[in-house]
């Protein structure tokens, strides 16, 4: 990133923003420009190219088809690995998630390509479909506080030996493999489950992804009142019986 | 003459007699109209009771995400024109709740029946239905609904060999995909303000083009088919071209294009859309919807939101700044417990209005709201909000149960 300029891609929103996670997209922006960046944000639709330029690269989650076809297009385009490779960073969610992996079970049955960014591979689930708030432990080394969100899908995911769970859950599936991770991260890439958007829940978070572009250790302050209540009030209510 | 000219089987009598009485106990009990629970029992007792109460009606089905309550009630009053009409007219619109209402019509010939999206392959096959009326389908509860190009997928397979005429909206490429394996269908150009979730084509998954009113698929060549009838500003547009003003009490909009699809309804059973377009005027409140009420000494008006594109249409009809706003939302079963869904409701159209916020989700708002860069403030109650509230008539808009906690708190 240059001077106090931030570029922030949303990638693929005619396919990948079904369940409000182009909510995190507008609160990184806020955050940023609160702190006083000028954002740059672009939104990529999935017939044009990748720019490989961004700082900040946010994917939501999507219904399985329109998952199967962004996978099919991210992969064709090459922007997104290009982009990485240069240093961005990556936060994608649900489906989003699933596609940075190496594969997934698409609509059709079959086993899919990913992008490989992430070392993850997610088969379908044979259970119920994971519905429902959750609460995690974020890796510590992250320095993040406690996770909150709410989940919706049937894919399992399973890491591999280079990625790091993003989060240990104490309430709900996460990835769903049982073993309690949730997500997945490897240096600047993140993957979780979480919608809520979990940007709204968790701005922490946007503000790590911030903080990574930017190279810094903290950033001003800001008033975060609305979202600790929401926080406060989410996390109580999964802690209390329904 | 209309109605059931063939009596009910005596299994059929027994279904709607014992249907009743379990509707009365449910009232005497205080649990509602009883229409769903009075159903349910008529539908054990006889599966084949939904079709039976239909088969002396033309019935007309009506499905959509969003307006399909109000557009009901619209093509009824103008089917009553032509004669008797029996519908579900409080929204009780699964089998149960459809069983109920037909039940109490005996002597109607027309049966104007809103169907919950999910149920409408299975209804349309039980009931034969002369017209099923198509308006819309965007993302709604996502956590327990199927999505949203499934549904599509799963009307066109139902409706697929249908007798029925559809009435179908041309501005909804996901409403065209599933109307387009009919035979017969009147295509309606009766708008579509959200287009977030048909910009990858039905048919092959390719990029939407969108430029002005017009939507084709670059890639395999499926495209908005020709309007036979049109919302035209405040005017429908009927197939010989003649222009018809609409004069709705009804706000915005949603309801315009609502009063179009219904005088295209109408005309299938030989309405003129004068006639049907004049009695839609009477429709004053649809199930407390648009109602205005007086309470705490404030004009209030009751506006009912579900999801995005309910909120975006809702946006467009209200009064402008500096008319209050309370907004409430709730995340109940009904409502679907996710509240993902407020970051895909545009609600920078809100800036200048003075913003209130209550309901069990305020603070999931007040977040939303805050990201938007908006000044709200979030009540505890309804009755600080109106307190709070600047001089004016307030417009109020809640989600599903908030709706209804409103409804309550009014007296409405």
């Amino acid at each position: 990133m240059s001077d106090n300029s931030l570029r922030l891609v949303w990638v693929y929103p005619d396919l990948l923003s079904t369940y409000g996670d182009q909510g995190n997209a507008l609160v990184v922006e806020r955050r940023a420009r609160q702190r006083g960046l000028d954002v740059q944000r672009v939104d990529v639709r999935s017939d044009q190219p990748i720019p490989t330029s961004g700082d900040i690269y946010l994917i939501g989650g999507g219904e399985d088809r329109p998952q199967r076809l962004a996978a099919e297009r991210l992969l064709r385009d090459g922007g997104l690995e290009r982009a990485v490779s240069n240093g961005a960073i990556v936060f994608s969610v649900c489906a989003g998630y699933q596609i940075l992996g190496k594969e997934f079970v698409n609509d059709q049955g079959q086993r899919q390509e990913g992008l490989g960014l992430l070392d993850v591979v997610t088969l379908r689930g044979e259970g119920e479909r994971c519905v429902g708030d959750v609460l995690a432990d974020i890796d510590p080394r992250l320095g993040l506080p406690q996770l909150t969100g709410f989940e919706n899908h049937q894919g399992v995911t399973h890491l591999g030996p280079t990625a790091k769970p993003f989060a240990r859950v104490t309430m709900g599936r996460g990835n769903g493999t049982g073993d309690g991770t949730e997500g997945a991260y490897n240096d600047t890439v993140f993957g979780t489950y979480m919608h809520g958007p979990v940007m709204a829940r968790n701005p922490q978070i946007a503000d790590l992804l911030l903080k990574l572009a930017l190279d810094v250790n903290a950033l001003p302050a800001i008033d975060d009142r609305w979202y600790e209540a929401l926080r406060a009030e989410r996390i109580a209510a999964a802690t209390q019986p329904a | 003459m209309a109605g059931n000219t063939e009596p009910l089987s005596p299994r059929a009598k027994l279904a709607v007699t014992a249907g009743k009485a379990a509707a009365a106990v449910s009232r005497a009990a205080g649990r509602g109209s009883g229409s769903v629970i009075g159903g349910k029992v008529a539908l054990r007792l006889d599966p084949d009771l939904l079709g039976a109460l239909a088969q002396h009606l033309d019935v007309v089905l009506v499905s959509a995400t969003n307006g399909k309550t109000t557009t009901t009630r619209l093509i009824a009053e103008a089917l009553r024109a032509s004669g008797p009409v029996v519908s579900n007219a409080l929204g009780a619109n699964m089998p149960a709740g459809i069983t109920s209402a037909l039940a109490g019509g005996s002597d109607a010939k027309y049966g104007v029946i809103e169907v919950d999206e999910k149920y409408l392959a299975g209804v349309a096959r039980d009931v034969t239905p002369k017209v099923i009326a198509l308006l819309n389908l965007s993302r709604d509860q996502l956590d327990r609904a199927a999505e949203t190009r499934m549904l599509a997928e799963k009307w066109r397979e139902g409706l697929q060999g249908s007798k029925a005429v559809i009435v179908a909206n041309c501005d909804d490429p996901l409403i065209v995909w599933s109307a387009s394996s009919s035979q017969n269908v009147v295509w309606v150009a009766a708008g579509q303000e959200w287009k977030d979730d048909a910009w990858s084509c039905p048919s092959c998954g390719g990029v939407m083009q969108r430029p002005g009113d017009d939507w084709f698929c670059g890639e395999c060549g499926f495209r908005r088919p020709a309007p036979t009838w049109a919302l035209s500003g405040d005017h429908v547009l009927d197939p010989h071209g003649s222009a018809w003003p609409i004069h709705l009490q009804l706000p915005g909009r949603a309801n315009k294009a609502n009063a179009a699809t219904s005088a295209a309804v109408a005309a299938v059973f030989g309405v003129p859309p004068q006639v049907a377009l004049e009695r839609m005027y009477q429709v004053q409140a649809v199930a407390g919807r648009y109602d205005v009420v007086t309470f705490q000494g404030r004009e209030l008006r009751l506006l009912l939101a579900k999801n995005p594109a309910g909120w975006l249409e809702t946006f467009s009809l209200i009064d402008p700044p500096p008319t209050p706003v309370i907004l409430s939302v709730n995340a109940r079963g009904a409502d679907g417990t996710d509240t993902s869904w407020l970051w895909d409701v545009d609600y920078p159209r809100l800036a200048g209005h003075p913003i209130f916020v209550i309901g069990d989700r305020k603070l999931d708002l007040a977040v939303r709201l805050e990201v938007a860069g908006l000044d709200f403030r979030v009540c505890e109650t309804l009755d600080e909000a109106v307190q709070l509230a600047p001089p004016g008539q307030i417009e109020l808009i809640a989600n599903y149960t908030a709706f209804q906690d409103v409804r309550r708190r009014v007296g409405n």
